[in-house]
């Protein structure tokens, strides 16, 4: 479903029958047909080609958010988690209070007061992101700089980002990974929310957030409106919460043991 | 039990006091002239100066985070400048819809995902284990904004069993319940299923049928009931996801509650009532952490002298 969903994001726009912004008001609110295979919104636009193209700018979204909020959280968490006391004291208050704000409220809040908008999204989303990838951290290097092998580096005189980076980060990357690819999902879904509620990307650019928030009002008459979007998110997050059990199995030890008794 | 209390209510206040500077914050995060923003560009100058003295913004930045912080802490959070009714009365007005709609979703959650995990982690590696693993990971994939109008779909158009949208009777209720209570039954379902399989590996189990306890008694009475604390413990965890939510859910079903005053407030520019809107929703969440937390404390002692 993910490399489904990463081939329709690259050669699915050149490939679609139709241009995802092209209308034929004639045609509009059409059901599913051999031509329109989605059938067409409410302004005659082909939905296929709209949820290729929306492929795309989730994607784009997921793997944005992801990259910021996994790298500022790495750095914060393994900073906060090696050399503990003041630093640590301020990282942990700062995500105790980030961490207050459940899931989205932030990111609407964020994003209504900035405007709504890609770049804003991408920002709250990010803004927020960092704190689960920081705390993460922390708790795996906060466990790994007692361990002998890191002791021994320090003992050998070891710079303290070559001991981070050569000794601490390998044990915690494969927690990081998992969480990554979770993330992804995460941030789609939350793209989506915000999209739908009219605080995300804005139309006519074809988010399938905003898609959805078009076909709320065609509930009655033409609810493919809704149908296809919706699958098409459903199957992507499906897929990346998928992938990231099936890495949480094969990277953590105790699951993979379990499994095999 | 009291030095744990003490603690927990501690380590609360200074988080409180970061919602509230965050909350405060926002208003001024918006590019340019907060108050032009509010009222639009085509306001005139006079219109947005009034504004900006009414709001306190051409007062110095401590005194306005001073009289933000009192303000909520007497509750007087401020006026809509919309309706010009109190933000607290707003809020309040609707807040018996969100709690409604909360401990509904919740109720559902609870109920079909503690049975479903059961089944699962009992009958582990059976397709009824399998099937159920699926429904959940399903559960936790289709986001509310699609199993919603879904389920209107469904439910009121095609088969027109219920209403698609209001607040009244339960049958109002049903709908946006179980669109939002899904995502919980979810994540529920998983961990009772991960939970119960630990604890039935344990040995006190084994001891338990080697006494002659039936399979059912020493699942339910002995496994289950050990494997319940950390799910409580979720339980209050993702009652903030169920609050935000709400968010969602109220603007499909035009719930009347406080997630659908607060999308309304953004798309009117109404910051006051976002302002009351965001801090009350983070305010009850922490409060619902601190319970869980307390709880806890509670049922398992070892917390307490952690």
């Amino acid at each position: 479903m993910v490399l489904l969903a990463v081939l329709a994001a690259i050669v699915g726009p050149s490939l679609a029958p139709f241009d995802p912004a092209a209308q034929q008001l004639a045609l509009r609110l059409d059901g599913p047909s051999p031509m329109h295979w989605f059938g067409l919104d409410e302004l005659g636009r082909d939905i296929f080609a709209r949820v290729l193209a929306g492929a795309r700018i989730s994607l784009m979204v997921g793997l944005v958010v992801v990259s910021i909020s996994s790298t500022v959280g790495t750095l914060l968490g393994s900073i906060a988690g090696y050399f503990g006391g003041r630093i640590d004291e301020a990282i942990s208050r700062v995500i105790d209070i980030l961490l207050a704000f459940p899931g989205l409220l932030l990111a609407i809040a964020l994003v209504a007061v900035l405007g709504p908008g890609l770049t804003n999204v991408v920002l709250a989303l990010s803004l927020i992101g960092w704190v689960g990838y920081a705390r993460l951290v922390r708790g795996q290097v906060l466990r790994a700089r007692e361990f002998e092998f890191v002791q021994a580096a320090r003992a050998l005189g070891a710079t303290t980002p070559r001991i981070l980076a050569r000794h601490i980060m390998p044990t915690a990357l494969p927690a990081v990974t998992v969480q990554a690819t979770l993330g992804m999902g995460g941030a789609i879904l939350a793209e989506a929310a915000l999209s739908f509620l009219g605080l995300g990307v804005q139309p006519p650019t074809p988010s399938w957030g905003t898609m959805l928030n078009g076909g709320r009002t065609h509930l009655l008459d033409a609810p493919h409106l809704t149908i296809f979007p919706g699958l098409a998110i459903a199957a992507l997050v499906l897929g990346f919460n998928f992938l990231g059990d099936g890495l949480r199995d094969a990277l953590d030890p105790v699951t993979r043991q379990a499994k095999r008794t | 039990m009291l030095r744990f209390l003490a603690r927990r209510l501690a380590l609360t206040i200074p988080v409180l006091l970061g919602v509230a500077t965050l909350v405060f914050s926002l208003i001024h995060l918006i590019p340019g002239d907060p108050a032009q923003a509010m009222l639009g560009e085509s306001a005139s100058p006079q219109d947005v100066a009034e504004l900006r003295s009414r709001l306190g913004l051409d007062r110095p930045l401590l005194e306005q985070y001073g009289r933000f912080l009192r303000g909520a802490v007497h509750g007087d959070l401020g006026q809509s400048l919309r309706t010009s009714q109190p933000v607290a009365a707003a809020i309040l007005e609707r807040m018996p819809a969100t709690i409604e709609l909360a401990a509904a979703a919740m109720l559902i959650a609870v109920g079909f995902a503690i049975p479903l995990g059961i089944i699962a982690a009992v009958w582990r590696g059976t397709a009824i284990d399998y099937a159920a693993t699926t429904l959940s990971l399903l559960g936790v994939s289709i986001p509310n904004f699609w199993l919603g109008p879904l389920l209107a779909i469904v439910f009121s158009i095609e088969l027109g069993w219920l209403p698609v949208s209001g607040r009244g009777t339960w049958a109002n209720l049903v709908l946006p319940a179980v669109s939002l209570g899904a995502a919980l039954a979810a994540i529920l379902a998983r961990m009772t299923r991960a939970t119960l399989l630990e604890e039935l590996r344990e040995q006190y189990v084994t001891a338990a049928r080697a006494r002659g306890a039936s399979r059912v008694r020493a699942v339910l009475r002995h496994a289950f009931r050990n494997s319940l604390i950390p799910v409580i413990t979720l339980i209050g965890l993702q009652f903030g996801a169920v609050l935000t939510g709400a968010v969602i859910t109220e603007t499909i079903f035009a719930w009347p509650g406080i997630g659908r005053l607060l999308i309304q407030s953004i798309g009117f520019r109404d910051y006051p009532i976002v302002q009351g809107c965001i801090l009350l929703i983070a305010v009850t969440y922490v409060g619902m952490n601190l319970v869980t937390d307390l709880l806890y404390g509670l049922v398992d002692p070892r917390i307490r002298y952690e």
